[in-house]
């Protein structure tokens, strides 16, 4: 039990990291991700490029690398970011390309004539997205895009292996207690994962029912 | 393109607003391009010495890169061959009649989907060693990545053998075949064609995860240019860190794409033919393509 009383804080310290690291990442990955999903659908070719560009890039690298051109890249051209703001951008920055696949998919199945009605109305591209067609495909992506955010809060680990002293680094960071005690860890990290991304679930299945369009 | 939707063809006046928003977007992705190379041009980045060095056999990085992409191809496989068995085990063992075989197996592999896979490689190489069982590096990651892939293969795998047509299922015990049997000969084999683009798909998935031995590690192709970038910097100062991170980022980004590209074509292959084509969707879950022990949480379905 002494083992627990010294690491409490330890522990602590290392959920809130994980938290808020999680947090961060998943506003920048929103709003980015929105933000690219509008992109790959507007009307001007070089933004659409631009937008795919980007999506397929960050599909097809592996997070760890994408920390790695951020953490020791960046430095290069004279950009020098710390650990931790370096973890939220390299999360946020990867989770935005899954985020704007995700809300490309809800503005595909909102039905056509919803978009033309906004055209009739005389709306322009701008508009119909924002008030008619983006509304409606949050809803309807409420369970694809919380499901990403979940996985996302599990791939903050990676952080761990660029020197943010994130939950998973406990593990590492604690190596020489003896078996039992690091076991103890072993069952407080996974804890303190679930304590994050069942609420969370709970939560994605809620608001997916409350928010739910019937077709 | 099809007639899109959300905006209507453009006519003059918008054609040339559209003109005008490509211009400065082209303007807009030129100046950063550039201001990034000029960037790198000050600080010396862009002669040509610093990047022969990558395809100078002399120099010894080709060697070393490809014995790091060797490595990485090494785990992937085996990571890969692993999981596939396992996961048609635990497809197989989540479908069984034997109640008290569907819930263990049910309980594996949603644990081993709910933990972040580098729990899991940590856990395999820092926790079994204090039990007496120490791993290597390898076989700690291929461990990790073989519990994670084969708990989601086992999802799409049951899927996979639940698409199959009933009436298969049916005509096979009509003809007397023990409970096995339908199971190896007339299910498992339809299912996995079927699921054989999305097998491509977890192989991508898979294959991007193989990079976090890196953080144990494990020499592979992050690692191994790592390794060359201290060793240079000991030598040289770090003029060569730059090169070597950017080679090894894009052979991963390249086979990627390669892979990605031969998914979509065993899919447009299989699409036509009615025996092969999957019902069941053949893209990955995006959560599950994120990798790093995405797609879990079932209460999220």
């Amino acid at each position: 039990m002494d083992f627990v009383r010294e690491n409490a804080d330890l522990f602590l310290d290392a959920f809130l990291t994980t938290l808020g690291l999680s947090l961060l990442a998943g506003l920048l990955a929103l709003v980015l991700g929105t933000l690219l999903a509008a992109m790959r659908v507007s009307p001007i070719p070089p933004l659409r490029g631009l937008a795919t560009f980007y999506v397929e890039t960050f599909r097809n690298t592996p997070l760890t690398v994408v920390f790695f051109f951020i953490i020791f890249g960046l430095p290069q051209i004279d950009f020098v970011i710390g650990f931790f703001p370096g973890a939220v951008l390299s999360v946020g920055l990867y989770t935005a390309a899954f985020v704007c696949e995700a809300v490309r998919s809800g503005v595909n199945a909102v039905s056509g004539g919803q978009a033309e009605a906004a055209r009739a109305l005389g709306l322009t591209f701008g508009q119909s997205l924002r008030e008619v067609v983006l509304p409606q495909a949050f809803r309807t992506v409420v369970p694809p895009l919380g499901n990403v955010l979940i996985a996302m809060v599990k791939n903050t680990s990676i952080a761990a292996g660029f020197s943010v002293s994130d939950l998973s680094s406990l593990l590492p960071r604690l190596v020489n207690a003896d078996a039992g005690d690091l076991t103890l860890v072993l069952v407080g990290v996974v804890v303190g994962y679930m304590v994050i991304t069942l609420p969370s679930a709970l939560a994605v299945n809620r608001i997916e029912r409350r928010v739910a369009i019937l077709r | 393109m099809t007639t899109p939707v959300l905006f209507d063809v453009p006519g003059p006046k918008a054609r040339r607003r559209i003109r005008i928003g490509t211009a400065v977007g082209v303007v807009v992705v030129v100046a950063i391009a550039a201001l990034v190379l000029v960037r790198l041009a000050g600080n010396g980045q862009l002669e040509p010495q610093r990047w022969a060095v990558l395809f100078d056999p002399a120099s010894q990085v080709p060697q070393a890169l490809g014995q790091a992409l060797l490595r990485t191809l090494q785990v992937a496989i085996v990571g890969m061959v692993l999981a596939t068995v396992l996961g048609l085990l635990l497809a197989v063992g989540r479908l069984s009649e034997h109640r008290w075989v569907r819930v263990v197996v049910t309980t594996l592999i949603e644990f081993f989907r709910a933990v972040p896979l580098l729990v899991l490689i940590f856990a395999l190489y820092f926790l079994l060693p204090k039990f007496g069982i120490r791993l290597s590096a390898f076989w700690a990651l291929v461990g990790g990545l073989v519990l994670y892939n084969a708990a989601v293969l086992a999802e799409i795998f049951r899927a996979g053998i639940l698409s199959v047509d009933r009436g298969q299922r049916e005509a096979a015990y009509g003809l007397g075949m023990r409970k096995t049997q339908v199971m190896t000969l007339v299910l498992l084999p339809q299912a996995v064609r079927r699921m054989l683009p999305v097998l491509i798909a977890q192989l991508v998935v898979l294959l991007k995860d193989t990079s976090l031995g890196f953080i144990i590690s494990f020499p592979e192709l992050l690692r191994g240019a790592r390794g060359l970038v201290e060793f240079f910097t000991l030598q040289f100062g770090n003029q060569y860190t730059f090169q070597l991170y950017v080679a090894a980022a894009v052979i991963y980004i390249a086979i990627n794409l390669v892979l990605s590209w031969l998914a979509r074509y065993v899919e447009r292959r299989t699409r036509g033919n009615e025996k092969t084509a999957a019902t069941t969707p053949t893209e990955l879950p995006a959560d599950v393509q994120m990798g790093g022990g995405g797609g879990a949480v079932p209460a999220a379905r």
